[in-house]
């Protein structure tokens, strides 16, 4: 099953991902992390097809993406 | 298990001092994974403007040089004459690059130098509080023109691809802008042909990437891909508006 992974540290809640996520399946997280921000976090992993739309457009390179397949674009 | 997405390896694991959904940090992702899928890494040497990414260097895991303001492509002219056999890049924003450094593009792109621009065009001076820019929008409002850019005061917006597209130096020039996936895509694409193009020694290449400044914009990050879709890309149409087979 496809996974991805956030540093949420590193995230600054630009809400980009959330917006982006073609299933619908990123949140912001309630809690506030070091810089001060709301981090995006992933509600329902199961449904993760792994296509890195989140993390392509991040500007911050927060989200990491692994999958069983081969790499995509 | 394997990673389909992860940082470029020519980029630093740091933490980018842009703002919330500035899409500076998009553009320096694709440079950086275009310089991977290249495999010129060893090569490659950056020219840091003045504006928001003057600390670009710090990212790009690759030898640096910092220009003063509107200077970085006769430093790159320097850089590259001196040493052909480097990849030699500028990443530039509108200030920078149409305003201050207006006379060092052209001269650049007229002698066909054999570097390549990133030329961020956010339609304002962002770093030092949001003023007009020669690319700010008709009807803009920014902190120096609060009832929004009229042309009979300040003229229309320059249009830097299609301005330099003209000059027989230049090989490759293509507008692309980041605010949606497909964006995205293709501005890698188009990126990545500018380094192949200063490879394979055709010439002067640039690509102007439509990016957002969401503090001085004054919007939500999300709003501000929004309004560039909707204000931006008609006024500065996307395309490529020269590739090298054109080059006389
Ligand atoms: C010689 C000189 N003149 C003026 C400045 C002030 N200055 C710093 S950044 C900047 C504008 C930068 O705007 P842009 O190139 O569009 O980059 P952005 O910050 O929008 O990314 C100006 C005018 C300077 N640093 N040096
Ligand atoms: S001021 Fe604008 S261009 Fe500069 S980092 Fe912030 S959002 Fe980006």
């Amino acid at each position: 099953m496809p996974r991805v992974v956030f540093r949420e540290e590193r995230c600054k809640g630009c809400e980009l991902c959330k917006e982006f996520c073609p299933k619908g399946i990123i949140e912001m997280s309630g809690i506030i992390n070091i810089m001060g921000f709301h981090p995006a976090t992933v509600i329902r992993m199961e449904e993760c097809t792994g296509c890195a739309i989140c993390a392509r457009m991040c500007p911050d390179l927060v989200i990491e993406v692994e999958r069983e397949d081969k790499a995509i674009g | 298990m394997r990673k389909v997405f992860a940082r470029p390896k020519s980029m630093k694991d740091m933490p980018m001092h842009y703002c919330p959904g500035c899409t500076h940090g998009i553009i320096h992702r694709l440079i950086a994974e275009a310089i991977d899928e290249l495999n010129v890494f060893e090569q490659t040497i950056v020219v840091a403007p003045v504006g928001c990414s003057v600390f670009c260097c710090d990212y790009f895991d690759c030898d640096a040089y910092g220009a003063s303001h509107g200077r970085a492509p006769a430093v790159a002219t320097g850089v590259k004459r001196v040493l052909p056999d480097k990849i030699v890049f500028t990443y530039q924003g509108d200030g920078d690059l149409a305003a201050i450094g207006t006379s060092e593009i052209v001269h650049a792109a007229a002698r066909g130098e054999k570097i390549t621009v990133i030329f961020v065009n956010n339609a304002i001076y962002a770093m030092t509080g949001g003023q007009m820019a020669p690319t700010t929008l008709l009807g803009q409002v920014t902190t120096t023109t609060p009832k929004g850019r009229e042309k009979e005061l300040n003229g229309s917006p320059i249009k830097m691809s299609e301005m330099l597209s003209v000059l027989d130096g230049s090989a490759y020039i293509a507008r692309v802008s980041v605010h949606n996936p497909a964006g995205i895509f293709k501005a890698k694409k188009a990126i990545k042909t500018a380094f192949e193009t200063q490879i394979s020694g055709k010439g002067f290449s640039m690509v102007e990437v439509l990016s957002t400044c969401p503090t001085n914009w004054g919007m939500t990050p999300l709003k501000a891909l929004k309004w560039l879709e909707e204000n931006m890309i008609p006024y500065y149409p996307l395309g490529e508006f020269k590739t090298p087979t054109e080059v006389v």
